[in-house]
Formats: C-alpha cells, sequence, structure tokens
C-alpha cells in the first residue's frame, strides 16, 4: 500500500512542475507593475527602477523562475505586498477558514442531496423524482455569489435570523486557542461552546450557499447509484425473501450504492476548494480565496503562486485520499497507478 | 464491516474533542466601551515610512503615533467639526518656537510622555525618526520634503527634551508638513533592538509590530481582516479618549456595510457609496446618520495626455469639456454628493481660492464648432480609463461622458483598470482620456498645482502636461511673501488651467462617514481617516 | 434510426422536465437572435430623470441607476451571453475532445502527453485560472471564451478519451480498417460520430457552466467593458442595489441568468436519457 502511495505521488509530480511554471508565467504576465505599486505615490523613474531591482524584477525570466524555484526549495514562497506578511503565514492562517467553510459546506451538501438523491431513485419517474431534479438542478444554475447576498439579504437584513455576515466570528467573541485552526473543532477540544455556537452560526449561511452549489452533482451520482443497485440481482434476491422494502433499500442498497458517491465526493470538494473565492468575498470570509482574489487584482505575485501551489498539493492530495478511502471501502478495487 | 470500523473510527474522534473538553469562558466585552469601525479595506501596514504602505494604513498610525505638533479644530456652518489647517497646536511637543528669520524650529517635549513599552520619550526619539523619514526613501520622504525637510542634519536633539529642526529658507509649509502622519515619532530603543546591519531602520519590523507612545495601543492586526485598537491610559499629549477599545472590520461589500448599519451591528462605516449618502441625507431611510465634508483640495477630473494626439491641441480639451454632462454627472453618478465645478462665473477668476468652479458648461454645439477648428470635424476614436476601485461613481461617470461624447463624434470604449495597477498605468501617463482624482493634504492652491499641473511631470500630473509659464508662476507662489502677490500667481495660473484646460475638473468629493445617531464627537480630517480620540459613544 | 426517434419521443413525453427544457432553449435562441428587434428600448440610452426606477407598464424590469431599461439590455444581453457560452463549447470540443479521442485511439505518447496536459490543468483552482488569464490577457470577449474553453478541456478530453479507449477495437472500427480507411479517417468518420452523442451532453452542462464563469469574472469586475449589457454584469452590479431595496436591478438579469443555465443543465440531463437509456429504468 505504501509503495502504491509512493508511486502515485510520484505521478503527480510533473502536474505539480506543471502548474508551478504556468503559475509563473501567468503571473508575470498580468498587466501591474508591483514596483510602481510599491513604490508609492509620489515615485520617481528613478525609485521604481531601484525598487524593481530589490524585488528582483529585472532579471530575465528564467532567472527569476530560478530564484523563485530556489526560494521554494527553502520553503520560502515569498513576501505578499498587499499585507506586507510571508505568503506562507498569510496561507497557514487563512487556509483552515476556506477548509472549515468547505468542509460543512459539503456536509449540508449531502446532508440535503442524498436523501434526496434516494428518494428520487425508489420512485424514478414520479413527480418527486422530477422535482429533486429540478430543485438541485435550480441550485447549481444560480450564480454562487447571488445566491449569497440574496440570503444575506433575506436571512439578515430582513428577518434577523442569521448574524452579521462579518467573517468567522461574531465582533465580540474571540477566536478560539489555535488547534487545528477550525473553528469548530478548536472551541470543542478546550470545551468553549459559546464560542463554538457563535462560529457555527457565521459558517451557516455561507456553508448553505457553498452547498446549495453543489446539491445536484451528489443528488445526480445519489440517484443513478442507487438505481443501479436497486436492480442488482443481490437486492432481487433480499426482495424474493421477503425482507422489508424499508431494509432493503436503506441496509442493503444504500450501503454498496454510496460507493461511487464517495468518489463525486471528492472531486465536488476539490471544486469546491476552488469555487468558493466568490462566497468568500460576499461573506468578507478571512479565506484562502478572498486572498488569491486581492493578488490578482493588485498582481501581487507572491500570494497568488503560493494560493494556487497550494491548491494544486490539496488537489494531489485529496485524489489520493479518495484513492486509498476506496481501497478501504471495497478491497476489491485495485490500485493502478 | 470496513465501512462500519470506519464511520465508527470518525464518530470516536468526534467524542473525545468532546471529553477533552474543559471550561475555559470567553471574557464578555462591553458594546458600550466599544467602537466597531467598518472598512472597505484595512491597514496594509502598520509603518507610515513603510515601502508601499497604503492610504487606508493612515488610521492605524494616526491613532497609534503622536506627531510633535498637531492641528486644531474648528466647527463648520453647519455644525461638524473639522480639523483647522490654519492652528497648529502642540501634542508630544509642549510648546515650540519658530526663531524671528524663519530658519529653525525649537521644541520643548513632555517630559511626562511614554512609549507604549514604559520607556520615556527622548529627543532624540524625534531625531531618529525625522532622520527615518526622510531617509528611507519614497513617500515619506516626499511629503517630508513637501515642507522643505530633506537631510538628517536639519534635524538637532538640543538636550533630551529639546528638538530642533533648519530650514534653508523660510517655508510656510514647514510647519504643517511636521503635522501631517509622515513625521510620527517612533520609539528609537525598541526599534533598533529589531534593526539589522541590512534594514537598520527596522523597516521590515516595524511593518507588522509598533513602536508607538500615542492613544491607542496595538492589541490585534489581521491584514485583510481587522484591526483592534485599545486605549493607552497613560497618555500624555491630550485629553484622555472616551472610547476604551476599538475594532476596524474589513467589509469589502458595500451593500453588507449598509444592512450591518441600518441594523445597529456596527458604530461607524467609513467608506459610504454616494448613493447611501444621499438618501440618508434626504431622510428616505433615518435609521442612522451621516456627516459629510467637502474634501479640501481635493477634485474629481477627466485628464487628457496632453502628449499625445488629438489631445496635444487646446482646442480638442476645451471641446470635451464643453461636451462633458456635467449636470448628468453631478446627480445620477455622484447623487449630488459633490460640489459642482462647471458653470462659474465668465472670465478669469475673480479670487485666488481654490478649487473654484470653471467657467464650462454642457454646449455641444460650442463643443463640435470646437472640434471642427481643431481639424476634427467627425470627431475620432479614443478610450476613457477608469480605476476599477472607484467604479461605484466612475463607471456611470464614464458611461454618461461616453453617451455625450459620441453625439459629438467622439467614439470611444470604456477601460477599467484594477485599482492596484490603476496608479501605474496612470505613471505611464498613455490613457489618453481618464477620470482620476487628486487631492492634497495641505490645502494651499500652489501645492495643488505643483503636484497635479506642474511640468516636474509627478504621477498626479496625469495628463504630462508642460507650460513653463505656469511653472514658473507656481514656483515663485511656492515661497512667495507678499499676500497681494500671491494672489496674483495663484489667479494666474488658474486662468492658465481654464485656458488650457488639461483637465477638466468634475467636482470637489465629499467624505462621507455614516454613524449611528449616539455617536459624537466625529471631526474631519485631512488625511480621511478617523481619528478616535476625539469620537465620544453616548 | 427510427429506434432512436422514438426513443427521444419517448424521452421528451415521458420526462416533462426535459420537455421543458426543450422549449426554453427554443425562447433563448429566438431573443438571442432577434433580441435586438425585439428591445422596446435603446438598451443603451440613458436618462437621468427615470432612473432606478420600479417594473412599470412602460419598463416591465424597471430601469437601472443611469435610467436605462432594464428588460431590453437583459434581452439584448440574451446574445452575447449565449455566444459566449456556444463559442467557449466549440473551442473546449474542438481541442478537448479531438485530443481526448486520439489520445483514446493511439494510446502510447499520445495519451501520455494529453492525459498530463488535463492532469495539469484540473490541478489548478480553475475558477482562479480563468481569473487569471483574463487578468493577464485583457477583459475582452475573446480572452473570457478561451478562459473558460481551457477550464473545461480536461472534461472533454477524458470523456472523448474514456469512450474511443473503449471503441478502439470495436466491430465497426476493425471493419473500417480493414477496407483500408487511414487512421484519420477512421477517427473523424468513425469513432467521433458513434461518441458525439455523449460529447453532447457534455456541451450541454459546459454551456451553462461557462454563463456562470463568465457572470463570476463580471463580480470580481473582470467582465466585458461598460456599458455592453451582459447578464453577469448586470447582476453584479445590481447586487449592490438589493440591500437600498431596488431589488430589480439584480433580480431580473439573475433570473434569465438562472433561466440559462438551468435550461442547458436540464437539456443536459435530458440528452443524457436520450443518449444512454440504460441510465433510466
Amino acid at each position: 500500500m505504501l509503495l502504491l502511495i509512493g508511486k502515485r505521488l510520484l505521478s503527480a509530480i510533473p502536474s505539480v512542475i506543471g502548474v508551478l511554471v504556468v503559475t509563473f508565467l501567468l503571473t508575470r504576465a498580468l498587466p501591474g507593475d508591483p514596483a510602481a505599486y510599491f513604490a508609492g505615490p509620489a515615485a520617481t523613474p528613478q525609485a521604481i527602477a531601484e525598487i524593481r531591482k530589490s524585488l528582483g524584477l529585472d532579471k530575465s525570466l528564467p532567472e527569476q523562475f530560478v530564484v523563485y524555484v530556489k526560494d521554494l526549495a527553502r520553503g520560502d514562497l515569498g513576501n505578499s505586498i498587499a499585507t506586507g506578511r510571508p505568503v506562507l503565514e498569510e496561507v497557514r492562517s487563512r487556509l483552515p477558514a476556506s477548509l472549515e467553510l468547505t468542509l460543512l459546506g459539503l456536509v449540508v451538501s449531502v446532508g440535503i442531496a442524498v436523501p434526496l438523491g434516494v428518494l428520487a431513485a425508489t420512485r424514478p419517474g414520479s413527480w418527486i423524482d422530477h422535482s429533486c431534479r429540478v430543485i438541485t438542478t435550480a441550485g447549481v444554475s444560480l450564480p454562487a455569489f447571488f445566491t449569497g447576498l440574496l440570503l444575506i439579504y433575506v436571512l439578515y437584513y430582513l428577518l434577523g435570523w442569521a448574524p452579521a455576515p462579518l467573517g468567522r466570528l461574531d465582533i465580540f467573541n474571540s477566536a478560539p486557542r489555535d488547534i487545528t485552526g477550525l473553528y469548530l473543532v478548536d472551541s470543542l477540544l478546550v470545551g468553549d461552546l459559546e464560542t463554538f455556537w457563535a462560529a457555527l452560526k457565521q459558517l451557516l449561511l455561507p456553508a448553505f450557499t457553498l452547498a446549495v452549489f453543489t446539491l445536484a452533482p451528489i443528488a445526480r451520482m445519489t440517484r443513478a447509484s442507487m438505481l443501479e443497485v436497486l436492480s442488482s440481482d443481490f437486492i432481487r434476491t433480499a426482495r424474493a425473501s421477503g425482507l422489508s422494502p424499508g431494509k432493503v433499500v436503506y441496509a442493503y442498497a444504500f450501503r454498496n450504492a454510496m460507493l461511487p458517491v464517495v468518489t463525486t465526493l471528492g472531486m465536488v470538494f476539490s471544486f469546491l476548494l476552488g469555487a468558493n473565492v466568490l462566497v468568500e468575498k460576499v461573506f468578507s470570509w478571512p479565506g484562502i480565496g478572498t486572498f488569491a482574489i486581492e493578488a490578482l487584482i493588485a498582481s501581487d505575485y507572491a500570494p497568488i503562486q503560493g494560493f494556487v501551489l497550494t491548491m494544486a498539493l490539496m488537489y494531489v492530495l485529496l485524489n489520493l485520499a479518495i484513492d486509498v478511502l476506496y481501497i478501504v471501502i471495497d478491497p476489491r478495487v485495485g490500485f493502478e497507478a | 464491516m470496513q465501512r462500519r470500523a470506519f464511520l465508527l473510527a470518525s464518530s470516536i474522534v468526534t467524542a473525545t474533542g468532546l471529553l477533552l473538553a474543559a471550561a475555559a469562558p470567553a471574557a464578555a466585552q462591553s458594546r458600550q466601551e466599544t467602537l466597531v469601525v467598518l472598512v472597505e479595506n484595512g491597514p496594509n501596514s502598520l509603518d507610515i515610512h513603510g515601502v508601499g504602505t497604503s492610504f487606508r494604513s493612515y488610521v492605524a498610525a494616526w491613532n497609534m503615533y503622536d506627531r510633535l505638533i498637531t492641528f486644531g479644530r474648528k466647527t463648520l456652518p453647519d455644525g461638524t467639526l473639522s480639523y483647522d489647517y490654519s492652528k497648529i497646536e502642540p501634542e508630544l511637543a509642549e510648546s515650540f518656537t519658530a526663531a524671528p528669520d524663519g530658519k529653525s524650529f525649537t521644541f520643548k517635549i513632555r517630559r511626562d510622555a511614554k512609549f507604549h513599552d514604559g520607556s520615556p520619550v527622548t529627543a532624540h526619539d524625534v531625531k531618529w525618526s525625522y532622520d527615518r523619514a526622510v531617509s528611507v526613501g519614497g513617500f515619506p520622504t516626499f511629503q517630508m520634503a513637501a515642507g522643505s525637510l530633506t537631510k538628517p542634519e536639519q534635524f538637532t536633539a538640543v538636550d533630551d527634551y529639546t528638538f530642533r529642526v533648519d530650514l534653508p529658507k523660510p517655508d510656510k509649509l514647514a510647519l504643517p508638513d511636521m503635522a501631517v502622519v509622515v513625521p510620527a515619532i517612533f520609539n528609537s530603543k525598541l526599534a533598533k533592538k529589531n534593526a539589522t546591519e541590512k534594514d537598520p531602520w527596522a523597516m521590515e519590523w516595524m511593518k507588522t509590530n509598533s513602536a508607538a507612545g500615542g492613544a491607542y495601543k496595538l492589541e490585534k492586526w489581521a491584514p485583510g481582516q481587522e484591526t483592534v485598537l485599545v486605549r493607552n491610559d497613560d497618555w500624555k499629549s491630550g485629553p484622555l479618549p472616551k472610547i476604551k477599545r476599538v475594532i476596524m472590520r474589513e467589509v469589502p461589500s458595500a451593500g453588507n456595510r449598509r444592512a450591518l448599519m441600518e441594523r445597529g451591528d456596527a458604530d461607524i462605516s467609513v467608506d459610504m457609496p454616494q448613493k447611501d449618502a444621499a438618501e440618508l441625507l434626504a431622510g428616505k431611510d433615518g435609521k442612522y446618520k451621516v456627516v459629510g465634508v467637502p474634501i479640501e483640495n481635493s477634485l474629481k477630473y477627466i485628464g487628457m495626455v496632453t502628449t499625445m494626439k488629438p489631445f496635444d491641441d487646446a482646442r480638442v480639451r476645451q471641446a470635451i469639456a464643453y461636451a462633458t454632462p456635467f449636470d448628468q454627472i453631478y446627480k445620477t453618478a455622484i447623487y449630488g454628493r459633490g460640489i459642482p465645478m462647471s458653470d462659474g462665473p465668465a472670465g478669469a477668476p475673480k479670487d485666488a481660492s481654490w478649487p473654484q468652479p470653471f467657467p464650462v458648461s454642457t454646449d455641444l454645439e460650442k463643443a463640435k464648432k470646437l472640434l471642427a477648428e481643431a481639424g476634427y470635424p467627425n470627431g475620432f476614436e479614443t478610450t476613457i480609463s477608469i480605476d476599477l476601485g472607484d467604479a461605484t461613481a466612475s463607471e456611470p461617470e464614464a458611461v454618461l461622458l461616453q453617451q455625450s461624447l459620441a453625439q459629438i463624434g467622439i467614439k470611444t470604449t470604456i477601460e477599467k483598470i484594477p485599482g492596484a495597477n490603476f496608479r501605474s498605468a496612470m505613471l505611464q501617463k498613455n490613457r489618453p482620456l481618464h477620470i482620476a482624482s487628486f487631492g492634497g493634504w495641505l490645502n494651499f492652491p500652489d501645492y495643488y498645482f505643483f503636484w497635479g499641473y506642474h511640468g516636474q511631470n509627478a504621477v498626479f500630473n496625469t495628463m504630462s502636461y508642460k507650460n513653463e509659464k505656469m511653472d514658473a508662476l507656481i514656483d515663485a507662489s511656492r515661497y512667495e511673501a507678499d499676500p497681494a502677490k500671491y494672489k496674483e500667481q495663484v489667479m494666474g495660473f488658474i486662468k492658465m488651467s481654464i485656458d488650457e484646460m488639461p483637465r477638466v475638473p468634475l467636482y470637489q468629493q465629499i467624505l462621507d462617514v455614516g454613524m449611528q445617531k449616539n455617536i459624537k464627537g466625529y471631526t474631519y480630517w485631512f488625511h480621511r481617516q478617523l481619528d478616535v480620540r476625539q469620537i465620544e459613544k453616548l | 434510426m427510427s429506434e432512436t426517434w422514438k426513443h427521444i419521443r419517448y424521452v421528451l413525453t415521458e420526462n416533462p422536465v426535459t420537455l421543458f427544457a426543450f422549449g426554453l432553449f427554443g425562447l433563448l435562441l429566438i431573443c438571442a437572435l432577434f433580441g435586438p428587434w425585439l428591445a422596446p428600448h435603446d438598451p443603451l440610452f440613458t436618462d437621468a430623470a427615470r432612473a432606478l426606477k420600479p417594473p412599470s407598464a412602460q419598463h416591465w424590469f424597471g430601469t437601472d441607476a443611469l435610467g436605462r431599461d432594464i428588460f431590453s439590455r437583459v434581452l439584448v444581453a440574451t446574445r452575447l451571453d449565449l455566444g459566449i457560452a456556444f463559442s467557449a463549447v466549440i473551442l473546449t470540443f474542438g481541442i478537448g475532445a479531438i485530443a481526448g479521442i486520439a489520445a483514446g485511439y493511439f494510446g502510447g505518447w499520445t495519451d501520455r502527453v494529453v492525459g498530463r496536459i488535463a492532469d495539469t490543468i484540473m490541478a489548478f483552482p480553475l475558477f482562479v485560472l480563468a481569473m487569471g488569464i483574463v487578468a493577464a490577457l485583457g477583459n475582452t470577449v475573446g480572452n473570457i471564451v478561451i478562459a473558460t474553453a481551457i477550464i473545461n478541456m480536461p472534461l472533454y478530453a477524458r470523456v472523448a478519451r474514456a469512450e474511443a479507449n473503449i471503441r478502439r477495437n470495436a466491430g465497426f472500427v476493425e471493419a473500417a480498417r480493414l477496407s483500408g480507411n487511414s487512421e484519420g479517417r477512421i477517427l473523424f468518420m468513425h469513432i467521433l460520430p458513434n461518441i458525439l452523442p455523449i460529447l453532447m451532453v457534455q456541451c450541454s452542462l459546459t454551456m451553462g457552466y461557462a454563463i456562470l464563469n463568465a457572470a463570476g469574472l463580471s463580480f470580481i469586475g473582470l467582465g466585458i467593458a461598460p456599458p455592453t449589457p451582459e447578464w453577469g454584469i448586470l447582476v453584479a452590479e445590481g447586487a449592490q442595489y438589493i440591500i437600498s431595496g431596488e431589488w430589480w436591478v439584480a433580480l431580473f438579469p439573475g433570473l434569465a441568468l438562472m433561466l440559462a443555465v438551468f435550461c442547458f443543465n436540464l437539456l443536459g440531463d435530458g440528452l443524457r436519457d436520450m443518449v444512454d437509456p440504460r441510465r433510466r429504468t
């Protein structure tokens, strides 16, 4: 197994290198001039040239790339111009915020989509089936930022049920001691239930916004997979031997149908991590996505490179995890790199 | 079985989490003594001398650090408070005197003043801070130079509590320039401890740390999220502020900021769209109040790059001015939140006030005639560039201008440049037609023209305009001691800017700050950021 | 062939939702083709006197901050939005599907190269990649199309590769090979038509995604330059008026956008049913 994991990781190296090169070239093609930004409002051309030199931007592209890779090898992702802090530090403090949001979004989505999918599969072709399809498809048809804004308008502004969209915690709560960086987990670890609730309240709206966006693929996969299992021989046998329909569906069919759903989850998760940049912006969420957007708009090279690299590594690890999970769940599945 | 084991394992992990729990109640903070401020963006550095420090950072520097002197305050006719640039008052200095020849100033420093770490403030700290401002280059050095403060040799720590500044020649801007945000007083002992051989001014450390002694101490700074300041109870340079704690939250969406204010979840909203302000003032929705003050010495304008065809011809620039839909821009783009700069009295300027309305109005016939005279009877094609960061106002302005220009045959496309790149785009001086704004900290017409029109071609002269006669007038007025002569010089260069029209002033901007009805003491400052020290929450 | 038609008819009558989607698609096409003639007002004409007026008999969807008629703007935007979606899909199809088929059919190094490129693109956070491309190349319609096409490329390549791989040794391919057809001819004349239906499903789903992608870019300010109406920009601009009570500015463009994406997604589902009868029991 370890050997297989190693092999799998090795095979991911070319993609990661590809990502590095493409991101590097893309950032250098951005229209802004970090040196001019750095130099401030009253800069003279000489001052800008000096700053360009001190940033190493006067070197040729290949030279800059070599410097970048050398720094990277030392674990140095560079500094962000906008916040003045090392990118590594920014990523470390912001990634948990994004992860927590995305994970909860996924949990909410699964909680809604899987029952819908099962329901649809047990009554294919009925009005229930059709409405499930329409509802989930409608969810994926709205731009996530628009869903978010509408939810804020209705649930916070009009009704006052949701807390203010001010990021991870209400203004008067302080963050729990940093253990995992996930506020929900950390607050439970130190037994601070008040903070737990505060964090959960802040999370619900953005997580639901994300969930709405991902109902469709999960529900669709659950439905298809359930249909396939329900028509298979062993279910027919179970039915024939007089087991109650409920038991057949939930105890036997459901469990067997989950395998392809887990694979979909992995894909949905990695898609969500990339897609939640807009949701973060709407909810003032201090995640890694907001950071990346700001950096891109400001032609701030280091954070963009750091962000993309982090995401690429997560993508590789996630796929690996899914493969491993697959084997754990169903040992019949072979492992091919 | 393995599947079940997996599910079981994960639920065990959750359960242990619960068991590990130990009691740690979060400290409850009173809402009453805390001020919650909403901003669109927050500071990007705590060091006012830092490279790339944005104007959003002034709020941290202004409240955390002291200057030797500061400006007094006055009440405007409508009852709002404003700083008074004609009144200089001591801050960290307990008194100051000017030499009879106007070539030096001597400051006596408060003997009881301490930095946040408890060490006393001395003239050596002041000397170090001034040296730093003129040595590190970039914006702080430029700003110091605006008041003839350029070399460390000009600054002397006479003794522990006496500090002297020498000037090469008398300069009316020298004293006001020592009251702006840049000459903040740093704790030099603390800074030196964190300096390195490569970085003698501790630039790296100061970005994220404070070496201050002002009214507020830094509690937390999470860039892109929030800045939290707490009151320094030992502060001696002024009356003790009323607010104990300030939380500045960054909320990028204007709609969310409005919602938070309306629901009473925040006390002050600094970056208010003109539309919200106009509606609040019209009494449409009086859930909270708004205080609007015209920003001194600041104008939104249409710039034309005078080195590029066809804008090298003054008649073309005049034509653009006469084709500008001033009234529509004023009403629909900024909802009346500005002071119009068109339809001024005909002829030459009548006084030396600045800004003052230009004698232009929307007149398409006249614009067509001017275009034809310049040899473009059928118009031409060009691009209107705007700043994406300011798109709420600039975009409708550009669309209205585009439509109006189309009527005199000028076809345009609109280019939106992301905020951070706008400056470098303006620096290139190749965006033929652009909508931008410029304001000067020091409220003097010659100061505005020195940056905005002078042939030294600073970045703010986005039109790349050069006129030697105007330059001579600006340079002369800079050190003119005779008020009558000064007035004549100022009227002279204002007239030239009307005749030559390298930029068409649209309106003087208004700084609108929204606040709950129980907030008192808000004061307008030249740096446009919040001064928490004067604010009270009833 | 008649079997297929029968099946399509069966699916349509059996599945009212798909029928609805086809109807909606027809409507969108009409708007796209005739929008500029159907619009009651000039979508670009500003009028300060009628700014931010709620829906009325004169202005069905109300007016925006500059007094422009929102109904006309939404209607006229259909052509541009569908245009972006269609061109992006065609471009992706052209690159992704052909590369995928070649990879699946030839295997070997072709497969490895295509696979690597697809993997590399997939490893990017896709929306940020699209942002980066548009920010670097400039925010024109063409570049938005290119960005959308690139981030969708791996999906097509993967589907096409898998399907082509299954068919490379199928009977009809062997037959074509034996009757002396060149490899290229087999690829384009035999394999491509055979897997086209499956790819069409993908196309329909990506159409919706392309529109959403353009809307997202508009929201962060990387959309098409003003004053051209485009749904995403209309929604993004309108978003700032939600809290202040001018809900119509964002709502109607939002609905139009949602209906279009909804339509393409449902169509994709419906097409899947037609192409692959096994998925339904």
